[in-house]
Order: C-alpha cells, then sequence, then structure tokens
C-alpha cells in the first residue's frame, strides 16, 4: 500500500537495524552527572542548590527563570560538587551544575505517587508538565508548558504525535513505541483534554511496522487516537511536512504549527507528560540510542539525563576492535552536531550518539566543484525553496535577498540539499551559518 | 539680408531673455552648499577606499563638514591630512596619534594545542556558527583569515595559524575589528613597544592545558610595572598605553610569554 508523504525529501541509509535488535536496559551511571542550565530554548534555568548540597533524583536544581524556561532536575541522588561553566554539547559555555553520584538514587519526597484521572484539571496538566521540566524530546527542545498553553485551545484540531524518526541510525523513538505503548496514548489523551475539539493522530514511518502493530493495538478501542503510517523519508518528521503529510494543510512561510490548528509533540515528549501527570515524575530519564558502525554493540538504552557520553560508549561495548573513530555526533548523521570531546553530559533533547568509523564529509569535500546548477537540491528541499540561489545570494553576502525573497530563514537546516548535491557543496553550512549571522545582526 | 538680421537680432534677444532668466532662477532655487566641503574633498587622498566607514571621499567630505565624522577621521591621510581639513573646518585637529590594529592571540602553531580536524566551511563566522574550533582554546584566533578578507589594505595575513597584522600596511580603518567573531582585534598606538597577545579569561592552569603562550594570569606584570600601566582583569593583562613608559620589564618576566615585543 502507497503510504502519505510530501514532496522533495530524500531516502538516505537508514542503518536502524544495528540498534533494533537489542533490548532496552536501563542503564544507570555511575560517575559524576552535569545539567546544563540551558538545555531548552528560552531563558537559562536559575540554579537554586550550591556547592556542597544534598540532592535527591526527581529534585529541582535549577529553576525556570520566566514563563519560556524550564525546570532542571537532577536525576540522580548525592552531592553537588560545582556549579561552574562548562562546554555543553552545543559547543558554548554554559552554567553547568555538576553532581557527585552516590550510587543510590534515592527519590525524593513525592515523586513516584501515583494519581488518577477524572480528578485533573487543565491546570493540573499544565502545572505538572511545568514542575517537570518537560520540554520537546525530538530534539528543539522548546518548553513543553509553553507549547501547551494555547490562546485559543478549541482552535486546535489535530495533535500529532510524531513518532516519525526518519534520521538514520536513531531507534529511541521505535523501541519507546514497542515497550511503552500504552504510557503514550495515555499521554496523548492527557493533551486531548487540553484541546476539546482535537484528535489526536500517531505518525510513524512505514519501516516500523513492529510499532505501527503496537500502537494500533493500544488504540484499537480509542475514539480519539488513531495511528497514521507514513513513507519512510528523510525529513517525514520535521514539523512542517507531518503536518502537510498527516492533515493535508500546509504552513506559509512564517507560521507556526498553531496557525493551522496543529499541535506536534514528539512521542518521548508525550510518554513524559504522562510521567509527569499520572507518577508525578519529573524528567530524569530518556530512550538514547548508542549506534554507528564504529560501536561494538548498538542499542538503545534508557538513561538518565546528565550520563557522561563516554560511560554510554562503554554501556554499549566500547569502540569495534581494530575501529579507528573517525566521527562522533550528538544526533544522527543528517543533522547531528559533531563533537570534540567525549566528557558531554546527555541533555533532555538529546536522542542519540553516533559514531562512525568514516567521515563521509572530509571526503565530500575533497570532491567539492563549482556548482553545476543542476537544480537537484531544490527537488531535495522538503519546504520548497532553492538552496542554489540562496548559496549565491549567502556567499555574496546579500541577506536582504536571503531573507526577503527567498525566504532562507524558513531553511529548517535538515541537510536535505547537501545530501543530494552532485557537486558536493556544503549548502546546509552556509546555511546554518548565514541564518546565524542575519539574527545576530537582527539582536544589534 | 534684411531676414537674417531680423534672425540675428531675435535669437540675441531671446539668449539675453533665457540668460536673465537662468540667473534669476539659479539665483532662487541654490541649493546651499557649504564651500568648505570642496575644500575638505580637496585635501583627501580621493582613491574612495571607504576606510573611514563612509562611501568614499565626497561622503566623509560631507560628513566632515556637517560634523559627523571627526576631522582626523580618513585613516589613510593620517595626521598631514587632519591638520589641513582641522585648519578649513576652524577647530583644533586632535593629537591624532597614529593607531595600528593587534590581533591579541599569540596561539599560533606552535603554541596552542589542536582540538579536532575541521572540514567544515574554511572561515571564521562559519566555524563559530559551528561552535567547532580547529583549537582547543576557546578565546583564540581561529586562523581562518575573516579578517585578512575584511582588510582593504592587505595588512592582515594569516602566518603560522594565527592572524598577524602587517603595521606598515594597517591604517587602522578598523574593518577587521568588525570581521573578527572572537573580537580578538583592538588598537594599539602604532608605536607602542609591546602588547598582551591574549585573549583567554580563564584561570592559569585551565589556559597552560590548551596553550603554552597564554596569559595565566599571574599578575607578576602587573607587580613589575613601575608606572602601573598594567592590569590583570578577568584572568587577562591588560596595558594601558597613556601610562606606558616602554620599559619592557613586563616581557623579562612573563613566564609564559603572552606579553610580546611589537616590530616596528
Amino acid at each position: 500500500m502507497q503510504t502519505k508523504t510530501f514532496k522533495g525529501g530524500i531516502h538516505p541509509a537508514g542503518h536502524k537495524e544495528l540498534s533494533k535488535g537489542h533490548p532496552v536496559e536501563r542503564y544507570l551511571p555511575k560517575g559524576d552527572l552535569v545539567f546544563p542550565t540551558n538545555q531548552h530554548i528560552g531563558k537559562p534555568a536559575r540554579p537554586i542548590v550550591q556547592k556542597g548540597d544534598k540532592v535527591l533524583a526527581g529534585q529541582i536544581i535549577a529553576e525556570a527563570d520566566g514563563f519560556v524556561s524550564a525546570n532542571v532536575i537532577s536525576s540522580c541522588s548525592g552531592t553537588v560538587k560545582a556549579v561552574e561553566e562548562r562546554v555543553t554539547s552545543a559547543g558554548t559555555r554554559a552554567l553547568c551544575i555538576v553532581v557527585e553520584n552516590d550510587g543510590q538514587f534515592t527519590l525524593a519526597p513525592g515523586v513516584g505517587k501515583t494519581r488518577h484521572e477524572g480528578t485533573l484539571s487543565n491546570k493540573d496538566i499544565l502545572d505538572a508538565v511545568q514542575a517537570a521540566g518537560i520540554i520537546g524530546l525530538g530534539g528543539a527542545g522548546f518548553p513543553t508548558h509553553v507549547k501547551l498553553s494555547s490562546k485559543n485551545p478549541e482552535g486546535i484540531d489535530y495533535i500529532i504525535a510524531n513518532g516519525s524518526e526518519c534520521e538514520p541510525y536513531i531507534t529511541c523513538d521505535d523501541l519507546l513505541m514497542q515497550k511503552e505503548n500504552r504510557e503514550i496514548v495515555e499521554g496523548i489523551k492527557l493533551v486531548l483534554q487540553l484541546f476539546p475539539n482535537a484528535q489526536g493522530i500517531i505518525a510513524i514511518e512505514d519501516n516500523k511496522p513492529e510499532a505501527i502493530k503496537a500502537m494500533e493495538a493500544v488504540c484499537a478501542g480509542e475514539k480519539q487516537v488513531s495511528v497514521q503510517p507514513v513513507m519512510a523519508k528523510y525529513p517525514e518528521g520535521g514539523e512542517r511536512n507531518l503536518i502537510s503529510v498527516v492533515t493535508g494543510r500546509d504552513l506559509r512561510f512564517g507560521q507556526l504549527p498553531a496557525d493551522v490548528g496543529c499541535i506536534v509533540c514528539n512521542v518521548a515528549t508525550l510518554h513524559a507528560i504522562y510521567r509527569a501527570v499520572f507518577h508525578s515524575e519529573p524528567l530524569m530519564e530518556r530512550y538514547f540510542t548508542v549506534s554507528g558502525n564504529a560501536i561494538a554493540s548498538p542499542r538503545t538504552l534508557c538513561v538518565r539525563l546528565g550520563t557522561n557520553c563516554s560511560e554510554l560508549i562503554q554501556a554499549a561495548g566500547g569502540i569495534r576492535e581494530g575501529c579507528t573513530v573517525k566521527k562522533v555526533l550528538f544526533g544522527g548523521p543528517m543533522m547531528g552536531v559533531a563533537l570534540t570531546t567525549l566528557d558531554l553530559p546527555v541533555n533532555k533533547n538529546n536522542n542519540a550518539l553516533t559514531v562512525l568509523a568514516e567521515d563521509d564529509v572530509e571526503l565530500a569535500q575533497s570532491q567539492m566543484t563549482a556548482c553545476i546548477r543542476c537544480g537537484r537540491c531544490a527537488h531535495a528541499c522538503p519546504i520548497h525553496l532553492v538552496p542554489q540561489l540562496m548559496a549565491e545570494a549567502a556567499q555574496r553576502k546579500d541577506y536582504e535577498r536571503y531573507e526577503k525573497k527567498l525566504y532562507g530563514l524558513d531553511c529548517i537546516a535538515c541537510g536535505s540539499c547537501t545530501y543530494v548535491c552532485p557537486a558536493k557543496r556544503p549548502l546546509m553550512q552556509l546555511f546554518k551559518q548565514t541564518k546565524a549571522a542575519i539574527l545576530a545582526a537582527k539582536r544589534k | 539680408m534684411q531676414s537674417i538680421l531680423i534672425a540675428t537680432v531675435a535669437v540675441a534677444i531671446i539668449g539675453l531673455l533665457i540668460g536673465v532668466l537662468l540667473v534669476i532662477v539659479g539665483n532662487k532655487f541654490k541649493v546651499e552648499t557649504d564651500p568648505r566641503e570642496a575644500a575638505v574633498r580637496e585635501f583627501l587622498p580621493g582613491n574612495n577606499c571607504g576606510g573611514c566607514g563612509y562611501a568614499g571621499c565626497d561622503a566623509m567630505a560631507a560628513a566632515i563638514v556637517a560634523g559627523e565624522a571627526p576631522v582626523s577621521g580618513c585613516p589613510v591621510g593620517g595626521d598631514p591630512v587632519a591638520e589641513q581639513i582641522a585648519n578649513i573646518m576652524g577647530v583644533e585637529a586632535e593629537e591624532g596619534e597614529k593607531k595600528v590594529a593587534f590581533v591579541k592571540c599569540g596561539g599560533d602553531c606552535e603554541h596552542a594545542v589542536p582540538k579536532c580536524n575541521y572540514i567544515g566551511i574554511r572561515d571564521c563566522a562559519s566555524a563559530m556558527a559551528s561552535s567547532i574550533s580547529p583549537w582547543k582554546c576557546d578565546y583564540g584566533c581561529l586562523g581562518f583569515g575573516s579578517c585578512a578578507a575584511a582588510c582593504p589594505f592587505d595588512a592582515i595575513h594569516v602566518i603560522n595559524g594565527v592572524a598577524r597584522v602587517d603595521s606598515a600596511r594597517c591604517k587602522a580603518c578598523g574593518k577587521c575589528i568588525t570581521a573578527c567573531p572572537k573580537h580578538l582585534i583592538e588598537f594599539v598606538p602604532a608605536d607602542a613597544p609591546h602588547a598582551v597577545a591574549c585573549s583567554n579569561k580563564d584561570r592559569g592552569p585551565a589556559v597552560k592545558k590548551v596553550c603554552s603562550s597564554g596569559c595565566i594570569g599571574c599578575r607578576l606584570c602587573e607587580k613589575q610595572c613601575e608606572a602601573g600601566a598594567i592590569k590583570v582583569e578577568n584572568n587577562v593583562a591588560h596595558i594601558d598605553y597613556e601610562k606606558c613608559t616602554g620599559c619592557g620589564k613586563c616581557v623579562e618576566k612573563c613566564p609564559a610569554g603572552a606579553i610580546t615585543k611589537r616590530k616596528k
């Protein structure tokens, strides 16, 4: 059966089989845990603990500073070792709270207390989500309570659970849907309570038949929630594309999902909402894939936030024998960021660590030639921009044209153009830089 | 014969009338220009380099007369031009000390510790956007030469992994200062005998791990300086050139070699 899809996009090799077969295990960290205060979009959280303080698992250690901000929660019990500036996975410095792990994982009082449906008001749900420090776990890291506090809740028609997971190598959402299917549906139902006219749709790429089956099994008796298989294509999971595929509504440039009556949440976020509301459990753990051809035994783990990356590589069997690591990425190979050190913590919105034995970017750069104007980039662009013209304007630093005529600021940096370019031009890198330059100029 | 006379007289009268009209209109709708503008323009070099920040020498002359730009605003002309313009404008030219750009980083290939094999776009702003630096030091020169590309006078070159200013060619136009995403470049007096070639704000032990010529903030220079010209702020030494006597004791004492003698 032909499944729904969007125009554009690419079909990179998935490599999901590497980490898919291994059962998900919980990994408890042994070393110190580090919690950056800027894991979300918005103002960094304000630390409320000091060096030497004792903390418990589930305790708030940094408070949201303003509405568009999120709490940071300790995922282990122990002593605060330092509150200092450190380099984070984004490559920049941020205030981090370092907790010396006592290995006990003693829970803070009140965590794990179950609540029952029927007694919950909308405010209860939003408060629980806000207190739990939940942010978009798919990658963007937008505070979830802000997303759910819509001014016009009646105007929302669709709550889309994003389980498409189009990025190669990553299987954490796939396995989460297989294992925690009931919790995800309960999470959607909680969100649906906030939006009376909405309907829940779980979008899953058709290369995850087990996840589709598992979710369909739970949705069978539900009136408001259904499963929608979509074609396996990159970037199917982009918010804009997913809305167009599932609802047929197109977002114009500059529009937000709520403008067309949609809210898109990652399945992991919905799972976290369920845990936070029904079990008073703040965001302490997440599914995290450690994969790549340089890993001895790639797998998806249920990890505590703040765990050190080098520990996780060891947990996945370490580096394959006889393998030299060429590149380590936070995230997948398409949108992930290259790391220069492994001494980094897992943040709320990090979903995978990809360790590769060869570096295709280096190879591509050695083969770079001039643009041959073939237009493949424009065909591949999932949001219908013209990367070839954008690159020209960006190189001339003609930011006016880039922004106003070519809508360059709407680029989602998915890298599809760069993937198909036969001249091997670093398009996406250029767009990322240009976007940063334009936004920096606007802030002045 | 008569027709020729009539034509000549008619043309002469028309010419006279038009001439009178033009004079009247010319006086009535005269655009007020400051005579000083032309005079100032006369002394500007006239190669329209844009080093002053204006569109060319004409725009600069207008800006000087309008009081928007200082009389010493032309980086190419320097003091002699500033003096002439000051005469026209009837102001004292501030004793315009000649300045040159200086890159506050000494982390070249021998001193700085490399971090990774950077394979992105070779441009400083691009590397900053991806937050990846080829060097372990988070503050130092990236060495991709965005400043060199911005320099209209070919006065900056990336030598051995770090940007270096050719003082003889530098006209202190300031384009490199805006081009550097790390904010490493500043003006120093052209005759400054030495300068601090480091911007690392980390504490000593952290600096030592990433660069062997980085300022460790030990304050030895501060204690040595008899004129009190050196202050260590945010773990980096700063020289106040108003007070500096150029004795060179700081250069001798600096254990890291972060204070360098400048070539004249």
